[in-house]
């Protein structure tokens, strides 16, 4: 924790593609045990700005913070290590291995990193878990590639998870979930955020967003334009004009 | 090692002219591997193909090697066509183009190069052209026609490609195919046919650029080994898709080569253009006008 | 199975092998039986950085080769400074590999940050800038070549041709437990994480760098191993045959046709296209004899893009990659396995 108490700390990020700005001074922060929502139409910036946070993209300008440390030049699994975790938009599972060998992973290289020994039969036990929360244990033996699209998604999810983040980034879990799996989702990450993990939700599904957040930040063409009070960002003119209007 | 100012100025005179030819072997990588990200290691024995057709027909029919080429032209795009298509039925469409894609072409470079070996052994095999004797000379230096023909060409090639990649619909297409696939299809363009036609261009060069090879030198199967690297090397630093970059590149480590061959030997000239491409790829992958 | 068991199998089959060898009475068996040993090192080394980890490596016979010159310069060395004893044999494998080792970690240290692509092709261009050095060092022979004499018979084995067999029927066993080994290991999850999705992993924690620097490294290594006695086999060495081409496609071949997802993959492919080149060769030609090799290549690229392992299990209703989901992992201690 730093001595301003936040868990992540972004400082005017900026980030490009040739001539195109993908994200343009973006400017925010996390308090431990915080639940941020992070919403924004189509082609916004946000996964752009999670890729840099977690150090799969590298941005030009700006800083991140996190846990106290800048994170700026350390590679992706080192911010992994310190405790951020993420699942990605479009999920990328490990396709030759099993749903209970993803899981494996995040177990092998990161938990173990942080000096936690698990005997053979404990980290099986933990993946066949994890699995569980997510609703995927019938499939555990399986290969992704028998998994729906849906179920890939709570894939990500649980891999994210098993890293044991202190903090966690949902990117765009519950896209076509139905209205109860979304309950399930939405549920599971309670929890998560009640066992201590911060967590930011990146979802389109309006209700699930307001309902689970503390705060709501608004990305539009890579410029955050309102950070705050989920009902109060809501009724910004601005806010609605972007996703309304135009 | 006698340094002499003319020895010098031939030296980076032949480099140009040599860099020309090579920035015309590299063109259909540019396509393949700069636009298309396919990595066609083959694309050397397509060139000692194009060189044996030219020789072929050169010695029997006593037609002009270039010009056997351009009537070759649709052979080598449908073969290009051909090839591309197996490559996208195997290997793209399961998503496997990198393990298994390159030693596909790896294994089409050495079939092609041993079915040479078998068909007409190794001896070197050369054409007959009015203008591969001669030499201009202005003063001190020293021109070879055998060189300048294939250099001048080469260019004009180059040209007419640039031309088409940036007027012609299907040219853009091309462009556009390696940004955004799905824009095309909005377009209504399938963009599968659009890679096929671009790597059927792509093989088409190497029917010219195999002609040039072999005005330019004796050919024989496992020359192509050395342009791999060359055409690799080249295609990178130049900056991948871009063709004027080629140009320049090419004609950079056209003269590296032909100063490290005058000064310092034959012998470590293979060493070049392949050390160049390993420092390009640690220091800058972008290449020089990168990306 | 735990690894000493298999081990153990290992060098019993090993010894029996030997003793079938010795048995036949010719020693044409132990000529012939080298060459194929020796590829076994060389696709099984192959295959852990191409196999386990997706990176194409072009450049084998330049890691051979390296081994290769080292015992030259190492016996020339000895021949110039006039030093009374030659080097044993397994000193020599162990130089092969130290060198072939660095230049692997060196290559890979410059190379790997990039795609996997562009990996592909620095291995091509590697192996021709290395034998452009070789080609200009006199010391080791240049383009003329060396000479190495072959040692004279060892008591109790006989002619120096089986000391050469069986230290790499020794070598073959090491190479197929190390690949083994790895497999089952937290470093042949992580290989192949890096293989399926190289930014999950990374995302996962995964040190994808640092893992592809000890595949390189060690693939490097055996590759070095397998070709520090070539020199004794071959007697007149030239580098325009040991940097040749048909080393690369060779280790290329035997772990594709063989199938790329375990140590068996390798081992299967190299018994079998191996045997098969041995054959071409002697009955028809070597030129034909490498055309076969690159048209059942393509074929098997093509059609069987899991190998024999593939296809054995297709044929048996079960998926291959099943067989490497179901993993038993032996360690667990972060210590023990990087």
């Amino acid at each position: 924790m730093t001595v301003t108490g936040r868990l992540l700390e972004v400082d005017n990020l900026s980030k490009r593609f040739g001539g195109f700005v993908a994200l343009e001074n973006i400017s925010l922060s996390v308090a431990p045990g915080e639940r941020l929502g992070l919403i924004g139409p189509n082609g916004s910036g946000k996964s752009t700005l999670v890729n840099c946070i977690c150090g799969t993209l590298h941005n030009e300008a700006g800083t991140v913070r996190f846990d106290g440390r800048t994170v700026d030049g350390l590679a992706a699994h080192q911010r992994t290590h310190l405790g951020l975790a993420r699942s990605f938009q479009l999920p990328r599972p490990f396709v030759s291995l099993n749903l209970i060998d993803n899981i494996r992973i995040p177990l092998l290289y990161t938990v173990a990193v942080r000096g936690k020994h698990h005997g053979a039969d404990e980290v099986e036990a933990r993946c066949v878990d994890l699995l569980r929360e997510v609703g995927l244990d019938a499939k555990a033996t399986r290969l992704p590639r028998d998994l729906t699209q849906v179920e890939m998604r709570k894939l990500e999810l649980a891999r994210a998870m098993a890293a044991e983040p202190k903090l966690l980034i949902a990117d765009e879990a519950m896209a076509g979930l139905t209205h109860s799996e979304v309950e399930d989702i939405l549920a599971l990450l309670v929890r998560l955020n009640e066992q201590g993990v911060t967590v930011i939700l990146i979802e389109h599904i309006m209700r699930a967003v307001m309902s689970f957040s503390l705060r709501l930040v608004v990305l539009v063409s890579g410029r955050k334009i309102a950070d705050g009070d989920p009902n109060e960002v809501m009724r910004d003119p601005e806010v609605e004009r972007a996703y309304l209007g135009q | 090692m006698i340094f002499s100012f003319d020895l010098l100025i031939n030296a980076v005179l032949s480099g140009i002219l040599i860099g020309g030819f090579y920035a015309a072997v590299t063109a259909g990588v540019s396509l393949s591997f700069g636009i298309l990200d396919i990595v066609n290691i083959a694309h050397p024995a397509f060139i000692i193909l194009g060189s044996y057709v030219a020789y072929i027909v050169n010695t029997t029919l006593g037609v002009d090697p270039i010009l056997t080429a351009v009537i070759m032209l649709p052979a080598f795009y449908v073969l290009g066509t051909g090839i591309y298509q197996v490559y996208y039925v195997s290997f793209e469409k399961r998503g496997q183009e990198s393990l298994r894609g390159l030693a596909f072409f790896f294994g089409l470079l050495f079939i092609t190069e041993v079915s040479l070996v078998l068909y007409f052994g190794v001896d070197y095999r050369y054409v007959e052209a009015s203008y591969i004797g001669p030499t201009w000379h202005f003063g001190t230096i020293d021109m070879p026609l055998r060189i300048l023909v294939p250099c001048v060409v080469s260019l004009l090639l180059i040209a007419v490609l640039q031309l088409v990649l940036s007027k012609t619909f299907i040219g853009r297409a091309i462009m556009a195919v390696a940004q955004d696939q799905l824009a095309l299809r909005l377009m209504a363009v399938d963009p599968i046919r659009i890679k096929r036609i671009a790597f059927g261009i792509s093989i088409a060069t190497a029917s010219l650029a195999g002609a040039f090879l072999i005005i330019i030198q004796p050919v024989e199967p496992s020359v192509g080994r050395d342009y791999i690297g060359r055409v690799f090397a080249i295609c990178v630093l130049g900056g991948m898709s871009s063709l004027p970059g080629t140009v320049i590149a090419a004609m950079m480590i056209g003269i590296v080569e032909s100063l490290t061959a005058t000064f310092y030997g034959p012998s470590w000239a293979p060493a070049v253009s392949f050390g160049f491409l390993l420092l390009t790829l640690a220091v800058r992958p972008a290449g020089l006008l990168g990306r | 199975m735990r690894t000493p068991v298999f081990l153990a199998i290992c060098l019993a089959v090993a010894a029996a092998v030997y003793a079938a060898a010795v048995g036949v009475g010719n020693d044409y068996v132990f000529f012939a039986g080298y060459v194929i040993l020796q590829y076994i090192v060389l696709s099984t080394a192959w295959n852990i950085l191409g196999g386990y980890c997706g990176y194409v490596n072009f450049g084998s016979a330049a890691f051979f080769a390296l081994g290769a010159y080292s015992t030259v310069a190492t016996y020339k060395l000895i021949e110039t400074q006039e030093l009374p004893h030659v080097v044993p044999l397994p000193v020599l494998m162990l130089i092969g590999g130290v060198v072939s080792g660095i230049v692997g970690f060196g290559m890979g240290y410059l190379t790997l940050r990039l795609r996997g692509a562009f990996f592909a092709i620095a291995t091509l261009a590697l192996a021709v800038v290395l034998q452009t050095l070789i080609v200009n060092w006199d010391f080791v022979g240049g383009s003329r070549g060396a000479y190495v004499l072959r040692p004279e018979d060892l008591p109790l084995i006989g002619p120096y041709i089986r000391y050469l067999f069986l230290v790499m029927l020794l070598l073959a066993v090491a190479a197929l437990v190390i690949a083994r080994l790895i497999e089952r290991s937290r470093l042949g999850y992580g290989f192949a994480t890096i293989r399926d999705d190289e930014l999950a992993a990374e995302a996962s924690g995964v040190p994808t760098l640092r893992l592809k620097l000890i595949a390189t490294t060690i693939s490097g290594a055996l590759m070095g191993m397998a070709g520090a006695p070539f020199p004794y086999y071959i007697g007149y060495l030239q580098p325009a045959s040991t940097f040749g081409l048909d080393y690369a496609v060779n280790s290329i071949a035997m772990p594709l046709i063989g199938g790329t997802t375990s140590w068996v993959g390798p081992l299967i492919g190299t018994i079998l296209l191996g045997s098969l080149q041995q054959i071409v060769t002697v009955t028809i030609s070597s030129a034909v004899n490498l055309l076969v090799v690159g048209v059942i290549l393509v074929a098997f690229v093509i059609l069987a893009p899991n190998g024999i392992i593939g296809l054995v299990h297709h044929y048996w209703q079960r998926k291959p990659e099943d067989f490497v989901g179901r993993r038993h992992v032996e360690t667990d201690a972060p210590g023990a396995v990087p």
